[in-house]
């Protein structure tokens, strides 16, 4: 089948042959645990138990705070050692719930008990994807059963399964295909169940030929389920742009993926829900790849949520030489951090240990108007124009460029010769213009 | 451990301004180089003068207003080059000294240096040249001892005249240094194009407009327009070196990709307009300056519509 894409995009390296190769590992904690209440978009979670409590694995310690936000269910068993605010990954204070590991994985009554989803209502199936805390895990941590909870009347005619995995080094989506097609495809049948009158498409880089194959025979014999492979190019699991992709419809910054009759599910996601749905199981695991070229060796893990990253880079062997910079998430729009004392969070799908920081040395100069920032601009955007209009704080031009469409890719910022921080300019400007907005509203 | 903290993206192209700069320079050697073969020593000489003089003219810009020195980014090479293949081998060793300097300083330091010039340095330098000093400027070389009209002039003074394709093609023929030979023309632009530094787009829409208006004038004055006619306007004289080079010069024409098949047409359309209607024999030059002069007002009116959004209604209240 022919590789379908997008307008626009570039090309980085994709350095997936480094962790690409290694099967997933099982790994448990040896330290505390802790659990970020804010792991999703949305209202941080509530904490539900207090310091002494004994916890068990698979038991709620955290409701959602509001309509957007997930609950958070425990990946262990043993005892609430704190609950107290921590700084985050981004340098921001969360609270956090503490647990000390007793290593016993004392479960909670009907812990992975099968269930016959065949016969769950709708609500159900919501309600269960619900209490298991699932939020999209490929990054943006979106809360799935929000996802699905669609308005009365949108017909939803396709459920597509991310499973682009379109930044550079990461892997842990790629060895699932290999491993757990067969869950991905139950997961996938279950949201059909959800949205009888849809078709559910897994869309695949095809520079992951072998995933396209194990997918495709995990498929087979389901009608309504196909895997539509995809063009190699970042950012193609952007999520307008891989409905574009499979769908040829568009959708804009003020529209939902339902508006196009979509659903969009990432790939690890998809494999939760199978869990939470059929085997009862909420979601406290997720898989991690820790690559980078100072990683001894490059590996995929199967951690619990909450265990620290430290003991990721441990197990996969330490460092060869220091890294200069640690990015959890991918190259073009993961997170640098200060430390890898912090904990596994439901989104973190990749621990990146880089010997250089590629970006230290490109000090920015005149912008040289070749229009590179405009042909990779997946939103179709002047860039150029954008960064002049946010570096003049000139509010009214920025929002008519369209600069509120921005899905902050980074692709101009990394295409640029003259090495100016164009996505790092507009991404600020429009955070700024957002906040006005709201401002403005609620006067 | 002490690690590095910045905003996404964390990795960059390898592609820099001086890498860009670089692969101009690389396109624009086949024709140095034909232009050195059927000129001779003499035209290298210009070429090296072009070349010292504007980069010389920068560095002493910078050095004197204290600002940061850019001569690295060798932009003001890809500008002496420019200039040279559009200057004839004839010229005086200050001509392209001259040249060089007001390119530099005048058209691209005084308007705030690179990529803030509003018109191509290396034309609104010949063109200042030409003006100034029309005689030198329009002395052609001779070909094998023998004095000979350029392509355009010949046909400008009898339309049914005839150059030989093969001269068009090597470049045996009178001319400036660079425009003579379209296969090394062609080269350098396949390779632009190749290496995604410039798109097809820009030189096609100029050639193939200037076809267009070249036939269409013609018609209308009721002159004959056969394929030799054709091919010497669109082969001949600077057509494919203003068309490959200086028509999809970054600073001074359209980033959006309607703009840049916009801008060609100006430029087609103003260059038949001065070869078949004005006096002029070639005309190249003065249409892409004129165009660079609308540059922003095509990028306005092609300016993209961000993805999945309808075209913007217009405000009444505003």
């Amino acid at each position: 089948m022919l590789s379908k894409t997008f307008r626009g995009g570039v090309h980085p390296a994709d350095k997936k042959e480094l962790a690409a190769g290694a099967e997933t590992v099982r790994l448990e904690a040896k330290g505390e645990l802790e659990f970020l209440m804010n792991q999703h978009i949305g209202a941080p979670a509530k904490p539900l138990v207090a310091v002494g409590d004994r916890v068990l694995l698979g038991q709620r310690i955290a409701e959602a705070g509001g309509f957007v936000s997930a609950g958070i269910c425990c990946s262990c068993s043993g005892t609430v050692k704190a609950v107290s605010p921590m700084v985050t990954q981004t340098g921001d204070e969360a609270m956090a719930i503490v647990v000390e590991n007793d290593s016993e994985y004392e479960a909670v009554e009907g812990y992975g008990e099968p269930r016959d989803y065949t016969k769950m209502s709708k609500e159900e199936i919501i309600k269960a994807v619900a209490d298991a805390g699932i939020v999209g895990m490929g990054g943006a941590g979106f809360p799935t059963a929000v996802k699905l909870t669609v308005k009365d009347g949108v017909k939803i005619d396709h459920i597509i399964c991310n499973a682009a995995e379109c930044e550079p080094y990461i892997t842990c989506d790629y060895r699932l295909m290999l491993e757990r097609a067969d869950d991905a495809v139950l997961g996938m049948k279950i949201l059909l169940h959800v949205f009888p009158e849809a078709k559910g498409v897994f869309g695949v880089e095809d520079n992951k030929p072998l995933g396209i194959e194990s997918l495709a025979k995990a498929c087979e014999g389901s009608e309504k389920i196909s895997v539509q492979p995809l063009k190699k190019k970042y950012p193609q699991g952007g999520e307008r742009m891989l409905i574009y992709a499979v769908t040829k419809r568009k959708i804009n910054s003020k529209m939902l993926p339902a508006d196009a009759g979509c659903v969009v599910v990432n790939y690890s996601t998809l494999i939760a829900i199978a869990e939470a749905v059929a085997k009862n199981m909420p979601l406290t695991r997720r898989v991690v790849t820790v690559t980078g070229d100072c990683v001894k060796t490059p590996s995929n893990f199967d951690v619990p949520i909450g265990i620290k990253v430290s003991e990721l880079i441990e197990a996969a062997g330490g460092f060869t030489v220091e890294p200069e910079e640690i990015i959890f998430g991918g190259p073009m729009m993961g997170a640098a951090v200060y430390t890898t004392d912090l904990p596994v969070t439901k989104t973190t799908s990749c621990v990146l240990c880089l010997s250089k920081d590629e970006s230290k040395g490109c000090e920015p100069t005149e912008c040289i108007r070749c229009g590179q920032c405009l042909y990779a601009c997946p939103e179709h955007l002047m860039p150029i124009e954008l960064k002049n209009s946010a570096d003049r704080l000139d509010y009214d031009k920025f929002e008519k460029l369209g600069g509120l469409e921005c899905i902050g890719c980074g692709c101009c910022t990394y295409i640029c010769p003259a090495k100016r921080r164009l996505s790092q300019s507009i991404t600020m400007m429009k955070r700024y213009v957002l906040a006005e907005k709201k401002k403005g509203a609620a006067k | 451990m002490k690690l590095n903290i910045s905003i996404s993206p964390h990795i960059r192209s390898r592609r820099t301004t001086t890498t860009v700069m670089l692969d101009v320079i690389i396109a624009l050697l086949p024709s140095v180089i034909v232009g050195v073969w059927v000129f001779g020593a003499r035209a290298f000489a210009i070429t090296m003068l072009s070349v010292t003089s504007c980069v010389a003219s920068e560095y002493i810009y910078e050095k004197i207003l204290k600002k940061p020195i850019t001569v690295g980014d060798l932009s003001a090479v890809v500008t002496g080059l420019i200039l040279a293949v559009n200057l004839y081998s004839t010229a005086p060793w200050w001509l392209p000294v001259l040249g060089g300097a007001f390119a530099i300083i005048v058209v691209k330091m005084l308007y705030g240096g690179i990529g803030q010039n509003f018109m191509n340095p290396a034309l609104a330098a010949r063109c200042f040249l030409l003006l100034s000093f029309t005689r030198i400027m329009t002395d052609y070389p001779k070909i094998d001892g023998v004095s000979s009209a350029t392509p355009l002039t010949l046909i400008k003074q009898d339309p049914t005249a005839t150059v030989p394709l093969s001269d068009l093609l090597l470049g045996t023929h009178s001319g400036t240094i660079g425009e003579t030979s379209a296969i090394a023309i062609l080269i350098g632009a396949i390779y632009l194009c190749a290496r995604g530094i410039i798109k097809p787009r820009e030189p096609l829409s100029v050639i193939l407009s200037t076809g267009v208006f070249v036939t269409l004038f013609s018609l209308v004055q009721g002159r004959p327009v056969t394929l030799d006619f054709l091919l010497v306007h669109m082969l001949g004289g600077g057509m494919l070196l203003g068309a490959v080079f200086m028509a999809s010069d970054y600073a001074t024409t359209p980033v959006t990709p309607w703009g840049q098949v916009i801008f060609g047409c100006c430029v087609g359309f103003i260059t038949a307009l001065i070869r078949c209607v004005g006096g002029g024999v070639e005309g190249m030059s003065y249409a892409i300056l004129i165009s660079n002069l609308l540059t922003p007002f095509i990028e306005k009116l092609t300016t993209p519509r961000p993805f999945g959004t309808s075209p913007q209604k217009k405000e009444g209240a505003k």
